[in-house]
């Protein structure tokens, strides 16, 4: 069964007067367990601004997944610059060094199209659906997802 | 300022074509041409027009090296890599008249590939004229007489006979030199060094290269935002590809296409030219390099489009 215990950690940044800065400088993270998963769903862009927020906000997923899957569902990210590429990159390395994993999925278009210029998904597991990164996790975290995406039985 | 030409674009060393890549290029052009004959060198200027830049041109092998066309009789130049050989050739066929030459060389750092063109730098013989060596290290002067100095030469530098000066710049005061603004900021490299600005006629041109961008520190980037805001034209250090830049290569002083790309969009620049070329990368990859850092410009173009170019030897672009 899922735990469906909300972890939220918000966080904002000040408008930029810059000139082609990100509409949206605020990073949320909400999480969720599945199984030996833990799934967090970052929203926003995250730009040179917000990036260190997200990296804020990331350490204790790092520190929650332990030994396990960090899961990062990036289905409401719009934008990640070469400062958030490099959060993603340390993150894999200390999941890694913490005999945990990290997989990155439901990329919008323009975030996938910013990974390959980069060749980040060599670097980084990226897959296409959440499902396909809990199934890429263990069968334990998938069969806990879909339990929780039917709901509770009607009444 | 009317244009800015490049005479040495790679980073660390020179290179060169070899007898293989000449060939690789001789026969894409073949395969191109398919047996066509061509009835005037007009058309087949024009074939040649069609064919990728990998397989016409090539990027060049000389190290850092950049001419500044301000409109005005002196010359300004960033950087004495090799390049400053074949510039000071171009320098001295252009010469009009009996009077000397005033040459205004503005320095990135004193690493070996930003200085060794200075002993092969012809005007620096020619009596009469006056070279001006501008850079933020206090050990500029003491550098450059080193690198003359045997074993490593056997030309001593107080062979010139040009006048030679040194000016030490503080970096965020505005010089005015030769009625060009002049502002420089410290950047991340090893030894420290040094971006320009250059303001004139209305123009601002940047020089940025052996600079990294930690990408830890928002502040950092602030800086750069600043010193790049609204320019025409910003060269940059594009030696690395991001993934390199910030893993096995961090920390050695280098940026990437990537971040160009950024800095120059939150600056509101309007034309990027990656620059100091990783000598590994030949014609085709630098091609690759340069398609994917406009295609990112394109996908994550917020305001008004950035120009995107990759510097050759031979380069010129006009402001």
């Amino acid at each position: 069964m899922a735990d469906r215990a909300p972890y939220t950690a918000a966080t904002s940044g000040r408008p930029s007067r810059q000139a082609g800065a990100r509409s949206r400088l605020a990073v949320q993270i909400a999480s969720h367990r599945y199984a030996d998963a833990l799934v967090a769903a970052p929203v926003g862009g995250i730009d040179h601004v917000s990036a260190p927020h997200f990296e804020y906000a990331l350490a204790s997923m790092l520190a929650q997944a332990g030994n396990g899957a960090l899961v990062l569902d990036f289905s409401g990210v719009d934008y990640i610059s070469s400062a958030g590429l490099r959060v993603l990159m340390i993150a894999a390395s200390k999941m890694k060094a913490q005999q945990g994993r990290l997989v990155v999925c439901s990329l919008r278009s323009v975030v996938s199209e910013i990974f390959a210029i980069n060749r980040f998904h060599r670097v980084l597991t990226v897959k296409p659906t959440l499902a396909d990164a809990l199934e890429h996790v263990s069968p334990a975290a998938l069969a806990a997802y879909r339990s929780a995406d039917e709901g509770p039985a009607a009444p | 300022m009317k244009a800015v030409r490049f005479w040495g674009t790679r980073g660390s060393l020179p290179v060169a074509l070899t007898v293989a890549g000449v060939r690789a290029k001789l026969a894409a052009a073949l395969r191109a041409a398919s047996g066509r004959a061509f009835a005037s060198e007009a058309e087949l200027e024009r074939f040649l027009d069609g064919l990728p830049f990998a397989t016409a041109g090539t990027y060049g092998g000389h190290s850092s090296c950049v001419e500044l066309d301000t409109g005005g009789p002196d010359f300004f130049v960033c950087d004495m890599g090799s390049g400053l050989r074949p510039f000071g050739q171009s320098a001295a066929a252009r010469r009009r008249g009996a009077g000397g030459q005033t040459f205004h060389i503005f320095q990135s750092h004193l690493h070996w590939d930003h200085i060794m063109g200075l002993p092969f730098f012809v005007p620096a013989f020619v009596p009469g004229n006056r070279v001006v060596i501008y850079g933020g290290h206090g050990e500029l002067e003491a550098a450059l007489r080193r690198q003359q100095e045997p074993p490593s030469f056997p030309v001593d530098f107080s062979v010139f006979c040009a006048a030679m000066q040194f000016v030490r710049l503080e970096p965020g005061r505005d010089y005015d030199v030769a009625g060009v603004r002049v502002r420089c900021l410290k950047q991340r490299h090893s030894g420290d060094s040094y971006g320009y600005r250059f303001e004139s006629q209305g123009r601002a041109v940047v020089y940025s290269t052996d600079s990294e961008h930690p990408l830890v520190d928002p502040a950092h980037s602030g800086q750069f935002v600043d010193f790049f805001r609204d320019a025409d034209l910003v060269i940059f250090d594009a030696m690395y590809s991001l993934a390199d830049a910030i893993s096995v290569k961090a920390d050695w002083g280098h940026s990437s296409n990537v971040v160009g790309v950024e800095l120059c969009q939150l600056a509101g620049a309007r034309h990027l030219c990656l620059f100091h070329h990783e000598p590994v990368l030949d014609d085709a990859a630098i091609d690759g390099v340069l398609a994917e850092t406009r295609r990112l410009e394109e996908i994550t173009r917020r305001g008004a489009p950035l120009r995107v170019s990759a510097a050759y030897d031979g380069l010129e672009i006009a402001l």
